[in-house]
């Protein structure tokens, strides 16, 4: 006996009526549906991100994968890769320079933490305070970041020179003795760190200014209205109302600093003595200088989840906050 | 629905339009092909000196013009660029690598040992010019078994570089400069006093060139950095004449304070040093005469050139390798550049010729890479021509052929990096242990040579 449904009628006769019932007035799309116009609706847009995600495929993911490939073979580029399992980084640990490597960039890190990191906030805080000249100063701090990396740390090698440089002149006036500042195992690393900080600290001063700002006025007004001084001040609501931005900061630095290269390359080229080899300028060696590229690519590998173990947590920490 | 519909397609249209923009981009020259074409054969090369040298480039294009004139089967594709270790891997991975191409004497061992490059012996009888070649230079392209994969076109042995107004005003007689590290001590002194910010005596100890000329100054007292031990490589350094290499650049560094008080220094800053008038002396080649001259507006007339002090020295040089992938047609034209471009004494009067009213300086007592009538072909034809003052490297020439070469140890550069250490430790702390520093980098070099195969 036939069924006489509205779709069956729609259909017209001879064609049987589907099984799943109809679907009621405002009832959700199936999951299938709802995937397929979601695409529809959004087309357009995948079209435009194509490029972007082909970009990031092309130049950022790909070298990523191809990296962590290579740190498990053996390559000469002219022939097929040859698997090697977990040689390169026996290789790695076999190496000395490499523990004297990560020693020496977590060394540096930590000083850069110890000033870039607190010389920013205290710059940051200070022009927040000035009533004149502030936005002169505040170009003037972030002037050096506009300078090409390279140029600074010429600029830098300048100061040092144990000779006719500008840091032994000024100790000449005032008496005191030379210092080899890059010459010297104990020195070169602060050296490298200060050039790193001068570098680097305008936008993070900037950043901190932009959360000083932030501050509520009236949180200022109510605890000076409650006697407090300066320091109780900064202590009892700057620092707990930029709590959040100077974490982020911090984390970005770390991440940061544990990639100098720029520095040591140019002004001590790890030296003297291995004493400011850093991880990345050690990485430089394997890839361009004893064309090891799978040795560099373990040490990447190994950098890569140093770091990612940073990011991870970076993430966390603003997914918490958002 | 229409307005969906013209979403739809523009979407579509973008996309495939960005798809056939990236495959375009993917779809470049191969370098597969054989290159050759109606019986041509077409290689690339590089070499080709930037448009900024204009009196060089002029000369390779009028060389590429007549030897593609003298081989009409031949075509070349030259390009800039010599040997960059930060792009060569790039290159040969994606099929850019030029077939012929430039390598130091510091990358042949390397590149035969990760098998990069062609072996090109079964094509070396068409290379009659060989025949007069310096023996010892064709080995730095050579395999363990005696396979041959390059050819050398220029050579350089560290010598010493001095300013000779400078031995002059410090009472030193520029004709008779230092013929031992002691003599070199002596005149670094005198020149020193002098004052003025004037430094007697400079060397490299940053990214492995302190380690290149520590292995100099090794050479120069008789020892070597390592040693051939049946199948295997063993340092050689920490030797007697390690020690007194060691020995001396402390005391010319601390006891007689001659070598400035900036070390960490590489060639471009002992290159300043020179072309300012304030350094005395330092080791290098011929070669960096002109760009010091070139670089830093000064004349040849101010700078001298002496033999190694001691008793050997490192040479090192320059040469052509070729792509893996070449096609056998590919590499005998490759040859027959080579062999036609850089290895042809006969050609010397023609290219000096067109050279002598330039600033391509002629009359340096190097590249010396031909024995027998070759090499008294291009001696004549420079002493004819020669545009620099031949009489100011005669002390080089003098001694030169009494001063043992040594090519550069396997594995250089990693050794290098190790003795660049070293190098700084002694330059740059007074109370280094260099019995210390010696021991500990003869274990990290056994390392590095264990892997030489």
């Amino acid at each position: 006996m036939k069924v006489d449904t509205p779709r069956a009628s729609r259909q017209g006769p001879g064609v049987a009526a589907p099984s799943v019932p109809p679907r009621p007035l405002g009832a959700p799309l199936p999951r299938r549906d709802r995937l397929r116009r979601r695409i529809a609706d959004n087309l357009v847009a995948y079209a435009f991100l194509v490029l972007g995600i082909l970009a990031f495929a092309l130049f950022s993911w790909y070298p990523i994968v191809r990296g962590f490939l290579l740190s498990f073979q053996q390559v000469n580029f002219a022939a097929p890769a040859e698997w090697v399992g977990l040689d390169n980084f026996q290789r790695l640990l076999d190496d000395p320079l490499f523990l004297t490597a990560w020693r020496n960039t977590l060394w540096f890190t930590l000083l850069a933490l110890v000033f870039g990191f607190a010389a920013p906030f205290v710059t940051a805080v200070v022009l927040n305070e000035l009533r004149h000249g502030r936005a002169y100063l505040r170009m003037t701090v972030y002037l050096p970041v506009m300078l090409p990396p390279i140029v600074t740390v010429l600029l830098w090698r300048w100061f040092y020179d144990p000779g006719p440089g500008l840091f032994n002149n000024v100790l000449k006036i005032f008496h005191l003795p030379p210092q080899q500042w890059l010459e010297s195992s104990n020195l070169s690393m602060l050296s490298l760190v200060i050039v790193s900080t001068w570098a680097n600290m305008g936008t993070t001063t900037l950043i901190y200014l932009a959360a000083l700002g932030g501050i509520p006025g009236e949180l200022y007004e109510a605890a000076q209205l409650d006697g407090a001084s300066i320091r109780q001040r900064l202590w009892h609501v700057t620092i707990p109302q930029m709590r959040f931005i100077l974490l982020i900061t911090l984390l970005l630095q770390v991440i940061g600093t544990m990639q100098v290269f720029v520095e040591p390359f140019v002004l001590t080229g790890g030296g003297p003595s291995d004493a400011t080899i850093t991880v990345l300028l050690l990485l430089y060696r394997y890839a361009f200088v004893y064309s090891d590229f799978g040795l560099a690519s373990a040490m990447s590998t190994v950098l890569f989840v140093v770091l990612g173990a940073f990011a991870g947590l970076y993430l966390r920490l603003t997914r918490t906050k958002g | 629905m229409d307005s969906n519909r013209t979403r739809r397609l523009s979407a579509a249209a973008l996309a495939a339009a960005v798809a056939l923009t990236v495959a375009g981009c993917g779809s470049g020259s191969s370098s597969g092909d054989s290159g050759k074409a109606g019986g041509v054969v077409t290689i690339s090369v590089n070499g080709l000196p930037p448009a900024t040298q204009t009196v060089d480039r002029k000369n390779f294009e009028d060389d590429v013009k007549a030897f593609e004139a003298s081989h009409p089967t031949i075509r070349i594709d030259a390009r800039e660029g010599l040997m960059d270790p930060k792009t060569f891997a790039a290159k040969l991975a994606g099929g850019q690598l030029e077939d012929v191409f430039y390598v130091y004497f510091t990358d042949p061992a390397g590149l035969i040992q990760r098998r990069q490059v062609a072996d090109i012996s079964q094509y070396l009888k068409d290379v009659p010019a060989l025949a007069d070649v310096k023996p010892e230079l064709l080995d730095v392209f050579k395999d363990r078994t005696g396979k041959v994969y390059g050819l050398p076109t220029g050579n350089y042995s560290m010598g010493l570089v001095y300013n000779r107004a400078l031995f002059t005003k410090a009472g030193l007689d520029p004709e008779k400069p230092p013929t031992s590290w002691d003599e070199v001590r002596t005149a670094a002194q005198k020149i020193t006093a002098l004052g003025d910010g004037i430094t007697g005596y400079a060397d490299f100890s940053k990214n492995n060139q302190g380690g290149w000329h520590l292995s100099s100054w090794i050479y120069s007292l008789g020892g070597d950095v390592a040693k051939q031990d049946g199948e295997t490589w063993k340092p050689a350094f920490n030797s007697e004449a390690g020690h007194k290499a060691l020995q001396y650049l402390h005391d010319m560094r601390w006891t007689d304070d001659t070598m400035g008080s900036r070390q960490l220094l590489e060639i471009p800053d002992v290159q300043k040093m020179m072309g300012s008038g304030k350094l005395g002396m330092y080791l290098a080649g011929p070669d960096n005469i002109p760009t010091i001259v070139k670089q830093f507006e000064r004349k040849y007339d101010e700078f001298g050139l002496a033999a190694m002090p001691g008793t050997g020295t490192l040479g090192g040089g320059d040469g052509f390798m070729f792509n893996l992938k070449n096609t056998p047609e590919k590499t005998k034209a490759g040859l027959a550049w080579v062999q036609w471009k850089y290895l042809n004494p006969e050609r010397e009067e023609q290219i000096t010729k067109k050279s002598a009213g330039s600033d391509i300086p002629i009359g340096l007592p190097q590249p010396d890479l031909f024995n027998g009538k070759g090499g008294e072909t291009i001696k004549a034809v420079h002493a004819q021509y020669a545009n620099v003052p031949q009489r100011n490297y005669q002390p080089f020439v003098d001694r030169n052929s009494s001063v043992k070469v040594k090519v550069e140890p396997p594995n250089a550069q990693q050794l290098y990096a190790i003795l660049d250490g070293v190098m700084q430790a002694v330059l740059t702390d007074k109370d280094a242990n260099r019995d210390q520093l010696l021991a500990d980098a003869e274990k990290k070099a056994a390392t590095v040579l264990a892997a030489v195969k």
